[in-house]
């Protein structure tokens, strides 16, 4: 009976752990699925017509993504300028000056911000641009992107300047510098390789958000000259061009969403490579 | 070579004169104040976009009151508004999701911080964090050219036969649905949940594992029996905060779900979630209770996102408090 | 270079503390002029008191060391000089610190600390070029004009000059801890500062850089008051002129070198520098 049990529960146990090793490799290899289908099926697309021509008319074939991509551009260039600006000065202000109830209240609130549903973030921005601005801009998409951008921006500023030593900072001021000259001369210039990887990575997130530019930026057939009128992006046009009944959008959605995985994944994968060199330099 | 050859001639100080050290002093006045506006400033966007969501869904929510959320009409003619198909969809592919999910993601989480060596559990650790960064259009897309056919050749096919008697599997299987919108919730869902398990289980102490082994446990039972429940908080905090997630998905569900305000007891039969509907129909409203009434569900998603993320992060806190390691 | 006067100083010898006789030093004495007068001073972290009723002078142009065992309050006594426990919170203090006469409270803060230089335990060089790691507390202070040729004589000061003169562009970390520590020094005193605290800077250095260190500090006391903390005490032994011995936050004796470690007048010195305790 003692031997038969024995037996059933290393048995179990080679079963058990063999399963969570299948488990692990089913969940990465959905990566490389993902990776594959998309080279596979929008490699074939990416022509030179593909990053440079406007859309065809609806129900023709041919024509490019040039508008969505320039309008994604666009979008993320608003987003950095609103966004980043914000995380960095408030990381600066929650690791240097902060007191404690406040830095805490702000802490708080970006961790909820950052919890906003995409959906409810671009609701919140129609409301508050569109409606006022009576129409659908890049405007209001940047504000959008711009907005869900601060959080992570914070958080990741906050954690590079924390990390720079403290004795760093007293040879600082133990020399007559301020605080602020502190600040700017040798505890940002020490903390900047992840603030940026910080940065980078958070315009990677947002680069692509589909849901919050439904109804802010809203997509656009055409060029968008300046900032006022809707604008393509290019999550939207892969949106937009798979759900359409037309086989060669379907194409052309693949095309596009190789590009923007491809995109995001080099943020993502270089900010890390980045990340990991800096740190063992910084042990010094 | 005596020491007066390197002595310094002290030279007339440079700096003697208040107006420089005044000027330094304001400086750090001015950079507290200054990077002090820009934290309040997150605080006034969120205090803004919470009261903006109150205001602006205050006619539905006067309008409805209660009953909002158990109605099931939804009729934007007439202007009957119930929430309660969204309700029921939102749940629903949740569920599903987190059906799949957690065995899935908790085996495999298991896997990378018990049976793994370091390097190996890192590069597929970093690997899993790719797939959290995936945007959420190119789920959909995958899900609309290979879930769905998938779902509407082999798996839909195999589930009727095998448990077709089950009226979760009764009906008309297009392919599109509440099935197809959970599988690929999952998938996005999953990488969560084995992020946050790995690194609770990390923090279990090894005394714990050593004390199982040392009483005779196998491997697996020592890991089932006594390193996940030590970290179960953690583990229940990554499914509050994949639930959250899941809840607030929005294009990969539009684009397979079927987009239809039903309450279809089968599983194959289409739907909507909250979010999935909102990003159908919002750009779309006429009138202004049926923006308002949109808005409202708006708001309550915000509301439940918060409370599990704020659960979440609780659960997960009391993990690492308890495992001894400074949270 | 060591000048005959102080000749048989130790460089990486004797270890016994056997006190050679310091010519150019005085013995402490009413009209010794003095740099820092320290009275009355207590200190506390939150409810706990560090430092009890100290009384000290550090006299000027002359190196003063303090020692004791860990946690005795040396560290905590030299970092009020320059009020660098300003920025740890849940800190006081009172009594009287004056510099030359003057209270170092009612003066700018950022002044003092330009009169009144640091130097750390671990080397902390700025993530910058050995040039811009000297020039930073020039450029900070608001100095205008020829900054190449404070550097360069500021790493003489430091005796560093030789060795780093053909890489002053490449980045400071690249340096061996002992020229890195021996850079701080050079940094500190390229804004020519009237003292120079420091706190125990060749803890984490080998005996030769540490000998070194100590040379430097005999050359800079003609210009410099120095304050040094130091666990070592050969080194107070045979570096300095004037050692204050600390215990629990208080001191215990403070006399001449050579008077403090030949015949200490407590027998709580004695015991702690032959060694029966700390």
């Amino acid at each position: 009976m003692n031997r038969f049990r024995l037996l059933w529960r290393k048995s179990l146990n080679v079963v058990m752990l063999t399963l969570t090793g299948v488990a692990a490799l089913a969940v990465v290899s959905v990566l490389f699925l993902i990776l594959g289908y998309l080279i596979w099926n929008g490699g074939k697309s990416l022509n030179w017509n593909f990053f440079t021509q406007l859309p065809a008319p609806v129900g023709e074939t041919g024509g490019g993504m040039a508008n969505a991509i320039v309008g994604s551009m666009k979008l993320l260039l608003m987003a950095a300028v609103i966004g980043l600006p914000i995380g960095l000065m408030g990381g600066i202000y929650l690791a240097e000056f902060g007191g404690k109830a406040f830095s805490f209240a702000v802490r708080y609130t970006a961790d909820l911000l950052n919890g906003v549903p995409s959906i409810v973030m671009g609701m919140f921005v129609n409301l508050l641009v569109v409606v006022p601005m009576k129409g659908f801009t890049t405007v209001a998409g940047g504000i959008a992107l711009g907005i869900m951008a601060i959080p992570i921006t914070l958080r990741s500023s906050e954690e590079f300047l924390r990390s720079v030593p403290v004795n760093m900072r007293e040879a600082s001021l133990a020399l007559g510098a301020s605080k602020w000259r502190t600040i700017a001369s040798v505890v940002l210039p020490a903390a900047k390789g992840g603030i940026i990887t910080g940065m980078l990575l958070a315009l990677a997130r947002v680069a692509g958000e589909t849901a919050p530019l439904l109804f802010t930026a809203f997509g656009n057939q055409f060029w968008s000259p300046g900032w006022k009128q809707p604008t393509a992006a290019l999550p939207l046009v892969v949106y937009t061009y798979a759900i359409s009944a037309y086989p060669d959008w379907h194409r052309q959605a693949w095309a596009g969403g190789l590009v923007l995985l491809a995109l995001v994944l080099m943020a993502n994968i270089g900010t890390r490579l980045v990340l990991s060199r800096g740190g063992a330099a910084r042990s010094v | 070579m005596g020491s007066h050859a390197t002595a310094v001639e002290r030279a007339p100080s440079p700096w003697a004169g208040r107006t420089l050290l005044r000027r330094l002093a304001e400086g750090d006045a001015v950079a507290h104040t200054v990077t002090l506006i820009f934290a309040a400033s997150i605080i006034l966007i969120t205090s803004l976009l919470v009261y903006q969501l109150w205001i602006s869904s205050a006619y539905s929510r006067k309008t409805f009151g209660w009953h909002f959320w158990f109605s099931r009409v939804w009729d934007p003619v007439f202007e009957h508004f119930g929430a309660l198909p969204f309700i029921y969809g939102t749940l629903v592919t949740s569920a599903i999701a987190l059906i799949i999910a957690i065995p899935l993601g908790l085996a495999a989480a298991i896997f990378l911080a018990e049976l793994a060596p370091r390097k190996i559990s890192d590069s597929i650790s970093f690997l899993i964090d790719l797939l959290a960064a995936v945007p959420s259009v190119i789920y959909g897309l995958l899900g609309i050219f290979v879930v769905v056919p998938l779902m509407r050749t082999i798996i839909g096919p195999a589930l009727k036969s095998a448990l077709g008697f089950l009226p979760i599997f009764a009906g008309p299987n297009y392919g599109l649905g509440l099935l197809t919108a959970g599988i690929v919730l999952s998938i996005m869902v999953v990488p969560f949940i084995i992020s946050v398990s790995r690194e609770v289980l990390l923090t279990v102490p090894r005394e714990q594992r050593e004390a199982a082994l040392a009483l005779g446990a196998t491997r697996w039972e020592s890991t089932w029996k006594v390193v996940v429940p030590y970290a179960r908080a953690g583990i229940m905090g990554s499914v509050f905060l994949s639930l959250a997630r899941a809840l607030g998905e929005t294009m990969a569900v539009t684009m397979v779900i079927g987009n239809a305000a039903l309450i279809g007891t089968s599983l194959f039969s289409p739907g909507d979630t909250i979010a999935s509907m909102l990003a159908n129909q919002y750009s779309e409203a006429t009138g202004r209770l049926y923006l308002s009434a949109l808005i409202e569900l708006g708001l309550v998603l915000f509301l439940i996102t918060f409370i599990l993320n704020g659960a979440a992060r609780l659960l997960i806190l009391t993990t690492e408090r308890g495992g001894g390691r400074p949270a | 270079m060591v000048s005959a006067s102080e000749g048989n100083n130790a460089i990486g010898a004797k270890l016994a503390p056997k006190v050679p006789a310091k010519a150019a030093s005085g013995a402490l004495s009413k009209d010794m002029p003095l740099r820092f007068q320290i009275s009355g001073l207590d200190f506390f972290y939150g409810p706990k008191q560090a430092v009890f009723n100290l009384n000290l002078n550090i006299p000027t142009n002359r190196i003063t060391a303090l020692i004791g065992p860990s946690g005795c309050g040396k560290s905590t006594f030299l970092r009020t000089l320059n009020r660098m426990n300003d920025t740890i919170r849940n800190t006081r203090w009172s009594g009287n610190v004056l510099l030359d006469g003057q209270d170092i409270t009612k003066m700018d803060v950022v002044g003092l600390r330009r009169r009144v230089g640091m130097v750390f335990q671990r080397p902390n060089p700025f993530p910058k070029s050995i040039y811009d790691n000297v020039a930073y507390g020039l450029r900070v202070n608001g100095h205008a004009g020829r900054l190449s040729d404070l550097v360069e004589h500021s790493l003489h000061r430091a005796a560093l000059w030789d060795e780093v003169k053909d890489y002053l562009h490449k980045s400071a970390l690249a340096l061996s801890g002992g020229q890195q520590q021996r850079l701080c020094i050079a940094r500190a005193l390229a804004v020519d500062p009237e003292v120079l605290l420091l706190d125990e800077p060749c803890s984490a250095l080998d005996p030769v850089t540490t000998a070194k260190i100590e040379e430097l500090m005999f050359q800079l006391k003609d210009s410099c008051t120095i304050a040094i903390v130091t666990h070592n005490m050969q080194q107070a032994a045979r570096a300095s002129d004037f050692t204050a011995f600390m215990l629990d936050g208080k001191l215990i004796e403070y006399n001449d070198t050579p008077k403090l470690f030949t015949t200490p007048a407590d027998p709580r010195t004695e015991a702690y520098i032959t060694g029966r305790f700390g």
